[in-house]
């Protein structure tokens, strides 16, 4: 057998690795959407900032990693949650450092967003077209809270317990429909033995299945609509810019201010 | 039209039969494991000979020999009808009548199909939802009363003695449902007992208000009765304060300083066999007099951190059963 030149070789063993993925692709047409989603375009003159929010969303799911790895000892019982905390943090092999990731996990989730949430605000990102993916936003806020808020109980000592009281009795404290937010919290008029379980449904399952839900909307929206310049880019959004006055050197980051304002100012 | 086809030329492999001799011999490999070595070793023969066929045929066309593929796809012979003109819907065998002279054309049957869909999905989407729905919402609104509590014999509770007093509001439910209540017997009045008993959840935001005073926990006593473990520990406190956020009472529940709003809510009590009961709570905008003569302006029990009386308290004009 005549051997094979060694280029031809190496084109054998790389389409012999890219079987599976087009397999996949000439099923599914996934491949191309993935490499659609990864490879799109976008400003040139993108900033740091505009990661936050892929920050945001590996803290996420950082939390929903290592949340089902817990609740595979944690048991939302008043009778037994304590103690099945002690043994996560204590006993369970490697238990503290995943209950410690989740713990600090969730304090980083909510200061990402809320991070993400200021440069989007202070890059005027939420404007026209991109009004209702704040909107979005707001709603995985407002999710996220309820996240940690219930999360809070869950180790049912003197600190989640008390917390979880004063949190739920400011609910209270809602015109008209506050009392029955509490009642419904609460599973009951006083926290009771339905109330963690109730927690816990709604920490584990219901929320992260919207977050997760509201997460794809979101990223479908940024997706659709492209990123924003930032507001110094020379390309502003979609548009002719209206070039400053003479008096720029063109470094760009005129768009800070009014073109007029600008002249003479010291730098 | 051609299959869509990946960039790198994969299709879809020819059809084999070498699949079904491996399958077989993994299942004699099995087997062997209980029947013995010898078996699971024709099985690993079998195994190995036909996943090797198996393999050099799927990876015919990457080492670079042609194989034949009957191709999946023939050429239809054109019919002399896949030119013709579209046929109306009213011709043919299952054509549908014209609509006759004067009569209107009714509802069309594709919006009938739409509307039944969406009736239908309704229907199912309602017989889920309410269920589920009301199972999420409704027990935290429904039997939300529980008895009363027995919590002694009058005759445990001295006169002018404070005692810390925690029992279990629903011992079925256990320690989850213990609850405190401070208790003095403020002797008789007109012939009758009277008890101050304060609910020891703050009005502000409801966390565990303390006694401002010596507690005396070497003179605690306990008792069991029905299932429900009761302890009574004899304190001096000169007013109640709050660890949360610093509400303070007097020793009538009275608001002295802090953000509560209101006077501590209290306990309905009543007296049966000699046995001091513990009923309901309810809520006290005011207390005025000390002890047996206090003058207290009663109102149904209102969630913390609400006004009872006064125009805040039209904020909450219905309250949960
Ligand atoms: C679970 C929380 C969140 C995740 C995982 C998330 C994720 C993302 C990602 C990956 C982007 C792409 C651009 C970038 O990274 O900056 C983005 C853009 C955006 N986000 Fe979020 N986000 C979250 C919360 C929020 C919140 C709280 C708001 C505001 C209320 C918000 C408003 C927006 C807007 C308006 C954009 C478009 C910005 C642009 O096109 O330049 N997001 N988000
Ligand atoms: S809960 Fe008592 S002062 Fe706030």
């Amino acid at each position: 057998m005549a051997r094979r030149a060694p280029s031809s070789r190496r084109q054998q063993l790389e389409r012999a690795a890219l079987v599976p993925v087009d397999w996949l692709e000439e099923r599914s047409g996934l491949a191309g959407g993935i490499k659609y989603f990864l490879f799109r375009k976008v400003p040139a003159d993108i900033n740091w900032m505009q990661t936050l929010g892929s920050a945001t969303l590996t803290a996420f799911i950082v939390q929903a990693v290592t949340g089902v790895v817990l609740a595979m000892y944690y048991k939302p019982d008043p009778d037994a949650a304590y103690a099945s905390i002690l043994r996560i943090t204590n006993d369970v092999t490697l238990g503290w450092l995943v209950r410690g990731m989740h713990k600090w996990g969730a304090s980083v989730f909510i200061i990402l967003m809320f991070f993400h949430m200021a440069r989007v605000f202070l890059f005027g990102a939420y404007k026209y077209p991109r009004e209702l993916n704040w909107i979005v936003g707001v709603g995985l806020l407002a999710l996220g809270l309820f996240e940690g808020f219930t999360g809070y109980l869950l180790p049912w000592d003197e600190t989640a317990y008390w917390a979880s009281v004063v949190g739920i009795n400011i609910n209270g404290t809602a015109p008209i429909l506050g009392p029955f937010i509490v009642q419904f919290l609460q599973s009951g008029i006083e926290i009771g033995e339905d109330t963690i379980s109730r927690f816990y449904a709604l920490h584990m399952l219901v929320l992260p299945g919207a977050i997760g839900g509201l997460i794809g909307l979101h990223l479908y929206l940024v997706v659709r609509l492209g990123v924003t310049s930032p507001p110094w880019s020379p390309e502003a959004a979609g548009r002719e810019r209206v070039e400053p006055g003479p008096s720029t050197n063109g470094n760009g980051r005129a768009g800070l201010v009014r073109p007029g304002a600008r002249s003479g100012a010291p730098r | 039209m051609e299959p869509k086809r990946g960039e790198h030329g994969s299709h879809v492999a020819a059809p084999s039969l070498w699949p079904v001799g491996f399958a077989i011999g993994v299942a004699i490999l099995l087997l062997g494991t209980i029947l013995g070595w010898v078996i699971a070793g024709l099985g690993a023969v079998i195994t190995a000979l036909f996943g090797f066929l198996w393999i050099r045929d799927a990876t015919n066309d990457l080492r670079g020999e042609e194989v034949a593929i009957e191709p999946e796809r023939r050429e239809v012979a054109p019919r002399a009808s896949a030119t013709a003109e579209p046929r109306p819907a009213n011709e043919g065998e299952a054509g549908m009548p014209l609509p006759e002279e004067g009569e209107v054309e009714r509802y069309p049957r594709s919006a009938f199909l739409g509307a039944a869909t969406l009736g239908v999905g309704g229907v199912i989407g309602g017989l889920v939802t309410v269920p589920v729905l009301g199972f999420t919402i409704l027990p935290a609104f429904t039997s939300q009363g529980s008895g009363q509590v027995d919590v002694g014999a009058v005759d445990d509770f001295e006169k002018e003695q404070w005692l810390i007093t925690t029992f279990l509001q629903d011992p079925d439910q256990g320690e989850v449902s213990r609850r405190t209540a401070y208790i003095r017997n403020n002797g008789e009045l007109d012939g009758q007992p009277s008890f101050t008993i304060l609910s020891h959840r703050c009005v502000h935001l409801g966390c565990p208000v303390q006694p401002n005073g010596p507690v005396r926990d070497d003179e605690a006593t306990r008792e069991t009765r029905a299932e429900n473990e009761i302890t009574r520990i004899p304190a001096d406190p000169s007013g109640f304060g709050c660890p949360c956020h610093g509400g303070q009472y007097d020793t009538e529940g009275n608001r002295k300083a802090g953000p509560p709003v209101r006077a501590m809510d209290r306990y309905e009590f009543s007296i049966r066999g000699g046995r001091l009961l513990l009923g309901q709570t309810y809520s006290v905008s005011e207390v005025r007099g000390q002890g047996a003569e206090a003058r207290i302006k009663r109102h149904r029990l209102a969630k913390p951190g609400v006004h009872v009386d006064g125009p805040s308290s039209w904020l909450y004009p219905i309250s949960p059963p």
